[in-house]
């Protein structure tokens, strides 16, 4: 694959606040027209290395190329071709809908502004509301809004921090639409999110947890990755199973789904062992994919006990 | 596109941030009552409430003495209308508890033996005591005495009493007092004022600039996209000057037609250097904000700055009257500088040729405090 393919491509990057290393030598290469997820717990590093890519935050080590440009020291034509969508609402609460756009067209210096803001306020369905404040929008507007407006100098990278963060379904399914139509597009987009049916409408994944890279790949490989073994049992008593099953060796995880219980193990063997100690016949056990939920679990746990 | 252009100014995303920032401030209400109505406070407070030249002091009299002489130089004392002669004491006892009380600013106490005195020239002793727990209450009357004293006694002392007029001394002092003949205090203060209304709003408006940006979290966009130190900190000063001059010209209009102050000088060069002061004032707004961690630091170091800048200028108190390290701070402000460019063009008549000495220093503390700003404000959220 020729660099040029690529819009991020870097290794190695790392940085400390205060002695604490919040992102730790993390490689990642992502191609171009490509929606790759982020995912991992909170305080990961996730925001920290976007905002490296961006040029907000400079590393403190390792080195590469965001659309090219160097990481380094290209930071000012880097932020021209980047949309940066922050995690909290970040445009003036005080000025309209339009006044937004324009302004950020402006500071971009977007040719036929009037016409890209009012293309960009159809696009989004804003037209009706342009006069409206930022302030007095709900969530999800906020999030049209925010998505229009870092759209509107036509980016090739968008950067896209926790976007669906307290939206509801409908307004996340539209927008992910949107994103799955941009990428098409040939727009490359970055997202990292907490929802894992959002990780599964994604092209690849990466998994963080204590700033290091746990896991990466499309869903298949991740899942394959993980040689996660998960039962799902149903009947009786599931509580008092539960309780018994905890705690046995071989068994990680034992998650309740309504009227099912998961129960996950990296160890096959063992953890058959296990569940035959307990297994009765009022229970119907069966074998199941793991899920990718599960798999980030058991990814965190093992993480904890390396790096914790 | 070549770093070149890349790095030039773009006049296009500083007119973005200036449009921005007009928009923001016709929203923000409370900002823009401050605007007009601290000038229009600070110019009924000072200028309708303090008087330097206070005059109608109460006073007690103890006349031991009712004679023509001592009713004469009575009248007189009350004819300077510095004195109100409010109380009139039995006993010194009495006298003295009216003075420690504060019922009275003065105790006037004309011995029995004053008029006898007077007539064997043996120049009687009048004895007044005066309250100078404030010096600035009692100096300009205990002044009026002694021009009193001189003079009052001249038209009863006729005939061959004409022996004991004063005689006028060896030297003979004429006093003209320049630009100011009647010592109006509203002369000295509503001009000052411009300079310490301009300090007041226009460090604490830039200094909240950047700091509500970074609170409300709109710096993190706005450090994302290629905007440019310099370009930000220009764009939020430039609709801010706007405002500063609307600040001048109220004063102005409030010291010609409400206070009567004269303007011997050129009002286009005061517009003029005007613009020095109100840019350094909000560089050093942006400065503060570059410095604090939030709205409320940012405020409190406004007030640092506004505290020497109202005492230390010479606004309040003369500056020659100042310690000389008082002075120096002084030095160093721009509204001491300022102070004396507005009251030499009002009252004097300055030209350029004569303020330019006050210019420079001005011109000075901008290009430092730009220079800091730029250089504080961080590109990065490192």
């Amino acid at each position: 694959m020729s660099p040029t393919d690529l819009a991020i491509d870097v290794t190695g990057v790392t940085k400390k606040f205060g002695g604490k290393t919040v992102v730790d030598a993390i490689d990642l290469s992502v191609r171009r027209g490509e929606i790759y997820g982020f995912l991992g717990p909170n305080g990961s590093g996730k925001t920290t290395f976007i905002r490296m890519l961006c040029g907000l935050l400079t590393p403190d080590a390792g080195q590469g190329t965001c659309l090219g440009y160097d990481v380094l020291t290209q930071q000012t034509e880097i932020k021209r071709h980047v949309g940066y969508m922050t995690q909290r609402f970040s445009y003036y609460e005080d000025l309209s809908i339009r006044e937004n756009l324009d302004f950020i067209a402006r500071i971009y210096d977007v040719p036929d502004r009037a016409a890209a803001v009012q293309h960009s306020l159809e696009r989004l369905g804003l037209q009706n509301r342009s006069a409206q404040l930022a302030g007095q929008l709900s969530g999800g507007w906020k999030q049209r809004l925010a998505l229009a407006a870092c759209l509107i100098h036509r980016p090739q990278l968008l950067l896209l921090d926790e976007p669906t963060a307290g939206v509801d379904p409908k307004a996340r399914r539209e927008f992910w639409d949107e994103i799955h139509q941009l990428a098409a597009d040939g727009l490359t987009v970055l997202i990292t999110t907490h929802y894992m049916d959002e990780a599964e409408r994604c092209h690849r994944l990466a998994y963080l947890a204590y700033g290091k890279l746990l896991a990466r790949g499309t869903l298949a490989e991740v899942l394959a990755g993980a040689r996660l073994n998960t039962w799902s049992v149903t009947g009786p008593g599931l509580l008092e199973l539960a309780a018994g099953l905890r705690g046995r060796p071989g068994v990680e995880q034992v998650v309740a789904f309504g009227n099912t219980l998961h129960v996950s193990g990296r160890d096959a063997a063992q953890l058959e062992a296990a569940i035959n100690a307990v297994r009765n016949p009022r229970h119907e056990w069966t074998r199941v994919r793991s899920g990718l939920e599960d798999v980030f679990i058991s990814l965190m746990d093992e993480a904890k006990d390396n790096f914790a | 596109m070549s770093a070149a252009t890349l790095h030039r100014l773009s006049f296009y995303r500083l007119w973005a941030i200036v449009w921005k920032e007009f928009i923001q401030m016709r929203r923000d209400r409370v900002t823009f009552a401050m605007m007009v109505g601290i000038p229009l406070m600070q110019l009924m407070l000072f200028g309708f409430a303090i008087n330097s030249d206070p005059r109608h002091l109460p006073t007690a009299i103890l006349a031991a003495d009712q004679g023509p002489f001592a009713r004469t130089l009575v009248a007189a004392l009350r004819h300077s209308d510095y004195f109100a002669l409010t109380q009139e004491p039995a006993t010194e006892a009495e006298a003295a508890r009216l003075l420690q009380l504060g019922d009275v600013q003065f105790v006037i106490n004309l011995p029995e033996d004053f008029s006898r005195k007077l007539l064997r020239g043996e120049q009687p002793t009048v004895l007044i005591e005066a309250d100078a727990t404030d010096p600035a209450a009692t100096g300009p009357a205990i002044s009026a005495v002694r021009a009193i004293a001189d003079t009052v006694l001249n038209r009863d002392l006729t005939g061959p009493l004409a022996r004991l007029r004063a005689r006028a001394g060896p030297i003979d002092f004429q006093i003209h007092a320049h630009y100011n003949p009647e010592n109006i205090t509203q002369y000295n203060v509503v001009p000052g004022l411009m300079g310490v209304v301009l300090t007041m709003t226009m460090v604490v408006i830039t200094a909240l600039a950047i700091t509500r940006e970074r609170e409300r979290g709109t710096m993190e966009n706005l450090l994302a996209t290629p905007v440019r130190p310099v370009e930000v900190m220009v764009g939020k000063i430039l609709p801010y000057i706007a405002v500063g001059y609307i600040q001048v010209t109220l004063i102005l209009l409030a010291a010609r037609f409400i206070f009567g102050v004269p303007m011997i000088g050129n009002l286009a060069l005061l517009y003029g250097v005007s613009l020095i002061f109100i840019a350094a004032n909000l560089s050093m707004g942006i400065t503060f904000s570059t410095l604090a961690q939030n709205q409320l630091q940012a405020v409190q170091m406004a007030f640092f700055f506004f505290l020497p800048s109202i005492l230390l200028s010479g606004f309040m108190f003369p500056f020659r009257g100042m310690p000389e390290w008082a002075q120096w701070v002084g030095t160093c402000l721009p509204n001491t500088h300022f102070l004396r460019i507005v009251r030499g063009i009002l009252l004097k008549g300055n030209g350029l040729a004569e303020i330019a000495p006050e210019i420079w220093p001005l011109l000075l503390f901008l290009a430092v405090a730009m220079t800091v700003g730029v250089k504080r404000y961080r590109q990065t959220l490192d």
